[in-house]
C-alpha cells in the first residue's frame, strides 16, 4: 500500500495543566481552521473551572520552581530549545497553518524562538546581577538587594505570532522562578498546545507552565479576578478588554503588563498584536515580574586597634 | 512610674520657625489661593491649636497646576543633567541649613517627637535630595538603556506620618530624572512642604517645576485621574492605592505605589534578647506606629516568650510620652483625631474578640491626641488585630515553636512590605530572609532607611521601589 492510499491519524489536542494533558472539564471543543477558513484540528475550549485548576497548579509548583537554583533553571530552559528542535518540523507546519506563512518563513519564525529559549536559559543566571545589587548605605550595615519572581503569573499569548510570540511572553516569566498560566491565541492555539508536549519532555516541572486553549476572555477574566494570581501579562489582550482586566487585576494589586502601544498602521484594537517579536527583547519583559528584596544586617566593628588592611 | 530622679522639661524652642496665618497653593513658582477659595486649618495634634490656616485646592487648581508642570517640563527636561543635579545640590543644602527649622514645624504639624524629627527625618531629607541629585547626569548609566527618558509631568500624593521625608522620596529622584512634579500633601501635615515650596524659590528652581497643592482627597483624585499627568506615585493607605490602580487601568500612566504592611518581628530563642527588645520597640512604636513598614506582629519563639514579653513591658514602661518638642520624648501625639479614633476602634475589637491587652502605665496629656503604647498577648493569626494594619502605637504578640512555622506565620498576611529577623545564626537569618516575602528584611535591626536603598512591597503592600538606583526606573521611560 502506497504512502497515498493511507489514512492519516489526527491528533487530539489536550491542554497542558500541572505537567498532564488534560481534556477541558467542560468537555467542550471549538473548531480551529487555517488562514484560509480550512479546518485543522479541535481545540479544547478551556472553562473558568480549568483556568482556576491551572492556577492551583501553578502555584503548587512555585516553591520547587523559585527555589531552584537560576543555574538549573538555564540548563532545564536550554533543554525546551534541544527539544523543540528536535521536533522543528511539526512546529513549522503547524506554524505555517495557524499563520498563513510559506514553510520558509514559518521555518525562520520556528528557528527564532528556539533561538529565544536559548537566550532567556543564559538569563536565568544574570538578571540577578543586572538588576541587584550592594547598596552604600550610609551607616554600618550590609545591605542588599535581590531580585525575587513576584510569583504566579498569568500570561495572554499574542492573538497573531502564535509561537514565536507566545514562546517570548512565556520564556522571560519562567526564565526568572515564576509559575505561569499561559491563555494561548484563541484563533491560532495549536502550536501552544504542541509546545506544552515538548515542555513536559524538557525537565520542566509540571505545573511550572500551564496552557489553555479557549476564548481569551472568558479564561482572562478569572484569572485577572483570581486573588492568587500575582501578576498579569495583558498582551493577547485588545484595549477594552486589557482596560477591564486591569481593573480586576487592582483588586489585589496584581503586578499589570500592559499591552504595547498600537502600531503606526493603527490596529484598532491595539496592543501588542502589532509587536514586531523578531526585534531584540530587550529585559522589560524579565523585570516586569521581579520583586525586589533589600535585607539589612549590621556589620558590627573590629574595633580601633583592627587595622584596615 | 516614678523614679528618684526626674527628667526636667527640655523643650525645643518653637522661635525657629514663623509660621504665616495663612498660606496659599505654590503654583509655577507663585503662591496663590485657590480658584473657589476654599480653605481649612491645621492643628498641632499635641495642643489642638491651629497653626495656620492653609489654601484647599480644587479640580481646577490641580488642571492649573499640571498645566504648569507641563509647561516647565519642556524646559526642565531638557536642560543638561548636570545643571538639574546642581539644583538639586542647592535645595539639599538648603535643607540642612534650614533643618532646625523644618523639624520643629513638622514636629508641630504632625506631632512627632523632635527627636525623630531632627535626627531621623530631616538628615534622611537632606541625604535623598543628596543621592538623586548625583543620579541626574548619570543615568546614562543607571542600567535602563543609554539615553533614558523622563516620562513628563508626575502627580505625587503623599501621606501625613512622615510628611518631608515622602515629599523628598517622590520630589528628589523625580527631579533628577528630568520629570516635573504636582505634589499634594495629606490634609493634616500640610505646612513643611509649602516651606519645602519657599526652599525652591531659594534655590532658583525654574518656575512650575514643583507645584504645591495642598488639599483633601478631592484633590488627590483630580490629580491622578488628570489626563495629562503621565506619572502617579502615591504613598497611603492600601484601600486608596486600589483605587488608583482602577483609575489608572487602560491609561498609558506609569504608577508606583507603596502601601501598607503588617510586618512581622521574628524573634528566634538564641538572639540577644536585650538587643531584640530595644528593636520591637523601634519597630512598632518609631513615630507612634504611624509607619507602613512597623514591625506591629512581634512573633517570638516560645521558648523566650515569658523573658521576652517581660523585658518588653518593662522597657515600655520607661517611654516618656508627652510634648513633642521636648528633647526626651519617645512618644508623641497621634497625628488626628480620625486617627486616633480609628486606632482606639481597632483596639477595642481587639479586646472584644478575646486578645488580652496591656498598655504602658503613663499619663495622657488633657489636649491633643494620645495614645499609650500598647500590646497584645494570646493573639491568634485569626485576630483582627494580627490581620489589619492599626497605624498606630500597638503590637500583637504571636507565638511559633520552628523557624518553617515562623516563616509561615511571617508571609500569612495581605501585605509584604517589611519584615525582621534577630537571632545570632548568620546561616538562619540568610535561610529565613530568602523565604519571607516582604520588600525590605532587617536583620538584627529594624526600621533602617538610607536613599541608597530600594524600598517598597510585596503583594499587597504595593508595586514599585523607591530609593536608590531602583528608584529611578519609576520616573523613566524603560518599556
Amino acid at each position: 500500500m502506497s504512502d497515498n492510499n493511507r489514512l492519516g491519524v489526527f491528533k487530539t489536542y489536550k491542554l497542558y495543566v500541572g505537567g498532564k494533558f488534560p481534556r477541558s472539564e467542560s468537555g467542550r471543543v471549538y473548531e480551529v481552521s487555517d488562514s484560509k477558513g480550512q479546518w485543522l484540528a479541535n481545540a479544547p475550549q478551556s472553562s473558568r473551572k480549568d483556568a482556576r485548576d491551572a492556577v492551583v497548579a501553578a502555584r503548587k509548583a512555585f516553591g520547587g520552581w523559585s527555589g531552584a537554583t537560576a543555574y538549573n533553571r538555564g540548563q532545564v530552559l536550554y533543554r525546551v530549545a534541544e527539544m523543540l528542535e528536535g521536533r522543528k518540523d511539526q512546529f513549522v507546519r503547524e506554524v505555517a497553518a495557524s499563520e498563513g506563512l510559506s514553510k520558509s518563513k514559518a521555518a525562520a519564525v520556528v528557528d527564532a524562538a528556539i533561538d529565544r529559549w536559548v537566550w532567556y536559559a543564559g538569563w536565568t543566571d544574570k538578571i540577578g546581577q543586572i538588576s541587584g545589587g550592594a547598596n552604600p548605605v550610609a551607616g554600618p550595615f550590609f545591605n542588599l538587594s535581590t531580585p525575587e519572581p513576584t510569583g504566579v503569573v498569568a500570561v495572554l499569548a499574542p492573538r497573531k505570532s502564535s509561537f514565536l510570540g507566545l514562546v517570548s511572553v512565556i520564556a522571560p516569566v519562567i526564565a526568572t522562578g515564576n509559575t505561569a498560566v499561559v491563555v494561548a491565541s484563541a484563533d491560532a492555539p495549536l502550536p501552544a498546545l504542541s509546545l506544552g508536549e515538548v515542555l513536559a519532555t524538557s525537565d520542566v516541572p509540571g505545573g511550572v507552565v500551564n496552557i489553555l486553549s479557549g476564548v481569551t476572555a472568558e479564561l482572562a477574566a478569572p484569572l485577572a479576578a483570581h486573588q492568587d494570581v500575582n501578576a498579569i501579562d495583558l498582551t493577547g489582550a485588545d484595549t477594552a478588554l486589557a482596560k477591564e482586566l486591569e481593573i480586576a487585576a487592582a483588586d489585589n494589586l496584581k503586578r499589570v503588563l500592559r499591552p504595547g502601544p498600537a502600531d503606526a498602521d493603527g490596529g484598532a484594537d491595539g496592543g501588542a498584536d502589532f509587536a514586531d517579536w523578531t526585534a531584540s527583547p530587550g529585559t522589560h519583559r524579565l523585570t516586569a515580574f521581579l520583586e525586589t528584596k533589600t535585607v539589612w544586617h549590621p556589620t558590627g566593628a573590629l574595633g580601633a586597634a583592627g587595622s584596615s588592611y | 512610674m516614678a523614679s528618684a530622679f526626674e527628667y526636667a522639661p527640655a523643650p525645643e524652642s518653637r522661635a525657629v520657625v514663623d509660621i504665616a496665618p495663612s498660606y496659599g497653593l505654590f503654583i509655577d513658582g507663585e503662591f496663590t489661593e485657590a480658584a473657589d477659595g476654599k480653605v481649612f486649618k491645621t492643628v498641632s495634634p499635641s495642643s489642638e491649636e491651629v497653626l495656620s490656616e492653609v489654601a484647599r485646592a480644587g479640580a481646577a487648581d490641580v488642571d492649573r497646576a499640571v498645566k504648569a508642570a507641563r509647561k516647565a517640563f519642556e524646559k526642565w527636561s531638557a536642560l543638561p543633567g548636570s545643571e538639574r543635579a546642581k539644583y538639586l545640590f542647592r535645595i539639599a543644602r538648603i535643607i540642612q541649613e534650614r533643618s532646625r527649622e523644618l523639624a520643629v514645624l513638622e514636629t508641630l504639624d504632625n506631632g512627632k517627637p523632635i527627636k525623630e524629627t531632627r535626627d531621623a527625618d530631616l538628615p534622611l531629607v537632606a541625604a535623598h535630595f543628596f543621592y538623586y541629585a548625583g543620579w541626574a547626569d548619570k543615568l546614562d548609566h543607571a542600567g535602563y538603556g543609554a539615553n533614558p527618558r523622563p516620562l513628563g509631568v508626575a502627580g505625587q500624593v503623599i501621606p501625613w506620618n512622615f510628611p518631608l521625608l515622602m515629599l523628598a522620596w517622590k520630589i528628589a529622584p523625580a527631579l533628577a530624572t528630568g520629570n516635573t512634579v504636582v505634589l499634594k500633601p495629606a490634609e493634616t501635615t500640610p505646612l513643611s512642604a509649602l516651606f519645602f515650596a519657599d526652599i525652591c524659590r531659594q534655590a532658583g528652581l525654574p518656575k512650575g517645576v514643583v507645584n504645591i497643592l495642598t488639599g483633601y482627597g478631592d484633590a488627590g483624585e483630580a490629580l491622578v485621574t488628570h489626563p495629562d499627568v503621565n506619572k502617579v506615585a502615591f504613598t497611603g493607605s492600601t484601600a486608596v492605592g486600589k483605587a488608583i490602580a482602577r483609575s489608572v487601568a487602560g491609561t498609558d500612566k506609569k504608577v508606583t505605589l507603596e502601601l501598607g504592611g503588617k510586618g512581622a518581628n521574628i524573634v528566634f530563642d538564641d538572639a540577644p534578647i536585650d538587643q531584640a527588645v530595644e528593636g520591637i520597640v523601634t519597630g512598632i512604636f518609631f513615630n507612634q506606629g504611624q509607619v507602613c513598614c512597623a514591625g506591629s506582629r512581634l512573633l517570638v519563639q516560645e521558648s523566650v516568650r515569658d523573658e521576652v514579653l517581660d523585658a518588653l513591658k518593662r522597657r515600655l514602661s520607661t517611654l516618656r510620652l508627652g510634648d513633642p518638642l521636648d528633647k526626651n520624648t519617645d512618644i508623641g501625639a497621634i497625628n488626628s483625631a480620625e486617627q486616633l479614633a480609628r486606632i482606639t476602634a481597632l483596639v477595642e475589637t481587639g479586646e472584644a474578640e478575646g486578645a488580652e491587652r496591656w498598655s504602658a502605665p503613663c499619663e495622657l496629656p488633657s489636649s491633643g491626641y494620645w495614645f499609650a503604647p500598647t500590646l497584645f498577648t494570646n493573639v491568634t493569626q485569626a485576630h483582627t488585630v494580627a490581620r489589619d494594619e492599626i497605624f498606630g502605637p500597638v503590637l500583637s504578640v504571636l507565638t511559633f515553636r520552628t523557624p518553617d512555622e515562623a516563616v509561615a506565620k511571617a508571609n500569612n498576611s495581605q501585605y509584604g512590605l517589611s519584615a525582621g529577623i534577630w537571632t545570632e545564626k548568620g546561616s538562619r537569618i540568610l535561610a529565613v530572609a530568602n523565604k519571607l516575602r516582604a520588600g525590605v528584611v532587617w536583620a538584627n535591626t529594624f526600621n533602617k532607611f538610607d536613599p541608597t536603598s530600594p524600598f517598597g512591597g510585596y503583594k499587597e503592600s504595593g508595586y514599585g521601589r523607591e530609593g536608590g538606583r531602583h528608584g529611578l526606573e519609576a520616573y523613566l521611560d524603560v518599556r
